[in-house]
């Protein structure tokens, strides 16, 4: 997974398209283990790229790499051609913001006080704005209330504004997220396992709200298990492998590597009685 | 009737000292919703207000004639903004320069600290105050200027007596929670800190400044508190630099009593406790006995409802 400065330095590749997001060479290690080695991943806009691999392959690390919950310990990512601020919240400023395998929504709040907290760093009045009840405020108020319902309705959760996140179904709760990752107005969206737990016809209606918020103009990072989604989603795809990327291209080329198929299933040399893999059969469980 | 007026009149004072406790209490609450922090130096706070106040009564000039209707419209709110001001500067002197060293440390060491910050800004009051020109010595306790219209001021209502200072305390507290239910729920600050209270990792990652919530929680907590402070000055008529602990460790109890964490708990569980004090007292043996029944009920509820009267770890609805 080589890429070289030069080609790395042009903030537009072959297809034509703005590479919007650039992580070069990141490395992320945890004492002795190398969650992360040397991953080099590149998203255009528009685009919507999948990340795949066997559990423990490193790609919630890689995410968290991306939005600065860790600081990599080599290498860098760059977004829209500058280098990524230090911390998390300057991270969702420049337009990145991402969901949660375990779902992570605000649980005492409602749901529509929970897209509105996305709203937080777009939002422009301060503490003595509120105090004084000035109209800059008021006018922000309506605006961003306007704004998270629009969201909801967009997600499909119309009718839910008032209820308590905790008290919605699952499915809900997986929607609510992306809401509310949607409301901090982002470039690209980093989505960890949306359908994890999703029966068949959820899935399908998380794909088609995808394609949806691809629609709208915005580049989506997909972690996913469900191989029928990703290949069915995806402009690309990369498959992480303990820690690094084994293979990356369109669906096609990744689905039929054999390396990709060692690596969830195991090689077709050994016989798992005789020889148990270090996590092969895992990995075909999994998958 | 004489039964009927001594409870009420008991169940006014309760009141009264209870609002007190529970202007504390919020600072207690809101703090420890937000970085799991009991603040055992916002006594000192609460006092570091009625010291500000003092200051700002000093710097117009000591006024003592003026009519009752100035002072309660200009003098009385100079004088708590004044607080307001001290005391939400040394909050947040204290939160940036001795917890959030400690923000990741193991939560023994900001308790620790905690501690150790209560001690320095009394004995700093204690040392220092005296050293501004014109200024009373505060190593014994300092008479609090009495504001025309309030202090010594009674109405009468039925058979009971009310001190101006009891309604200018009651009133403090309610002008407040309906500020607090207004910030809590109506503002994006406030639902950034419900937010962070519930998950601080979650919350940054939604582009939510911590440090900035952190920062407010402490400040509110610290506005309150002086008004506390401004109401205990002209309640009882003098103020020292010892003042804080037992005020702090009461309204301690209350927020405990209460739910700590929870705004409306601390709010209930300061008038539950003033009202407890005030009457027991009363009935059941001499004054000096209320602290007594102040921890008893405080041990009860910890027995029989360890999560507080009204629950709840997270800034919740105000």
């Amino acid at each position: 997974m080589g890429v070289t400065i030069e080609e790395a330095m042009k903030s537009v590749d072959s297809s034509g398209r703005d590479v919007l997001l650039d992580a070069r060479n990141v490395t992320m290690q945890f004492g002795g283990l190398r969650a992360v080695n040397d991953v080099s991943l590149q998203v255009h806009s528009g685009e919507i790229v999948g990340l795949i691999g066997p559990n423990g392959a490193g790609k919630t690390t890689f995410f968290n790499c991306l939005t600065g919950l860790y600081k990599p310990t080599s290498g860098t990512v760059y977004f829209a051609g500058e280098p990524l601020p230090p911390q998390p919240r300057l991270v969702v400023r420049t337009g990145m913001a991402r969901t949660f395998q375990n779902i992570r929504l605000f649980h005492n709040m409602t749901a529509l006080e929970n897209v509105m907290v996305g709203m937080y760093c777009r939002t422009k009045t301060n503490a003595l704005d509120a105090v004084f009840r000035l109209p800059r405020h008021r006018h922000e108020e309506v605006a961003s209330t306007e704004r998270a319902r629009e969201l909801l309705a967009f997600v499909g959760l119309t009718g839910t504004e008032n209820q308590l996140s905790r008290n919605l179904p699952y499915g809900d709760q997986r929607r609510l997220e992306i809401a509310r990752a949607l409301a901090t107005d982002p470039k690209l969206l980093l989505l960890d396992e949306p359908t994890a737990g999703m029966n068949p016809q959820e899935t399908r209606q998380a794909e088609e709200l995808i394609f949806r918020i691809r629609d709208l103009g915005l580049a989506v990072l997909v972690i996913e298990h469900d191989m029928r989604f990703i290949f069915n989603l995806c402009d690309r795809v990369a498959c992480l492998v303990r820690g690094e990327v084994l293979v990356e291209g369109v669906g096609d080329v990744v689905q039929n590597d054999p390396r990709v198929i060692e690596a969830y299933i195991g090689s077709p040399q050994t016989t798992p009685y005789e020889q148990p893999g270090p996590d092969s059969g895992k990995g075909a469980s999994d998958a | 009737m004489d039964l009927v007026n001594l409870f009420f009149q008991q169940l006014i004072n309760g009141l009264s000292l209870g609002s007190l406790y529970a202007l504390i209490a919020v600072g207690y609450t809101v703090v420890y919703g937000i970085v799991q922090l009991i603040n055992f130096a916002h006594g000192e706070i609460f006092m570091i207000g009625a010291f500000g106040a003092y200051a700002t009564w000093m710097v117009l000039g000591q006024p003592s004639d003026w009519s009752a209707p100035l002072s309660i419209l200009v003098l009385l709110p100079v004088m708590i903004i004044g607080g307001i001001v001290a005391s939400v500067a040394v909050a947040l002197l204290t939160e940036r320069w001795a917890y959030r060293p400690l923000r990741n440390a193991p939560r023994l060491a900001p308790l620790i600290t905690a501690i150790g910050v209560s001690v320095f800004l009394q004995e700093f009051v204690r040392l220092f105050y005296g050293y501004i020109p014109g200024f009373p010595d505060a190593k014994s306790a300092i008479a609090f200027p009495s504001v025309p219209g309030i202090s010594g001021a009674t109405i009468q209502v039925g058979g009971v007596l009310i001190q101006m200072s009891a309604v200018f305390t009651l009133a403090a507290l309610v002008v407040c929670w309906v500020f607090l239910w207004y910030y809590v729920n109506r503002t994006k600050t406030g639902r950034a800190m419900i937010a962070t209270s519930q998950d601080p990792d979650t919350a940054r990652l939604m582009g939510i400044n911590v440090d900035k919530v952190i920062m407010a929680a402490f400040a509110v907590g610290a506005g309150l508190a002086a008004i506390a402070g401004v109401a205990h000055g002209l309640r009882y008529g003098n103020i020292d630099f010892k003042m804080g602990f037992l005020a702090g460790l009461k309204a301690f109890t209350a927020a405990v009593l209460g739910g700590i964490g929870n705004i409306n708990g601390a709010v209930v569980g300061g008038l539950v406790l003033g009202v407890v004090e005030s009457l027991a007292a009363t009935y059941l043996g001499a004054s000096a006995w209320k602290d007594v029944w102040a921890f008893v009920l405080l041990i009860l509820v910890l027995v029989f409802r360890p999560q507080g009267l009204l629950g709840a770890k997270v800034v919740d609805r105000a």
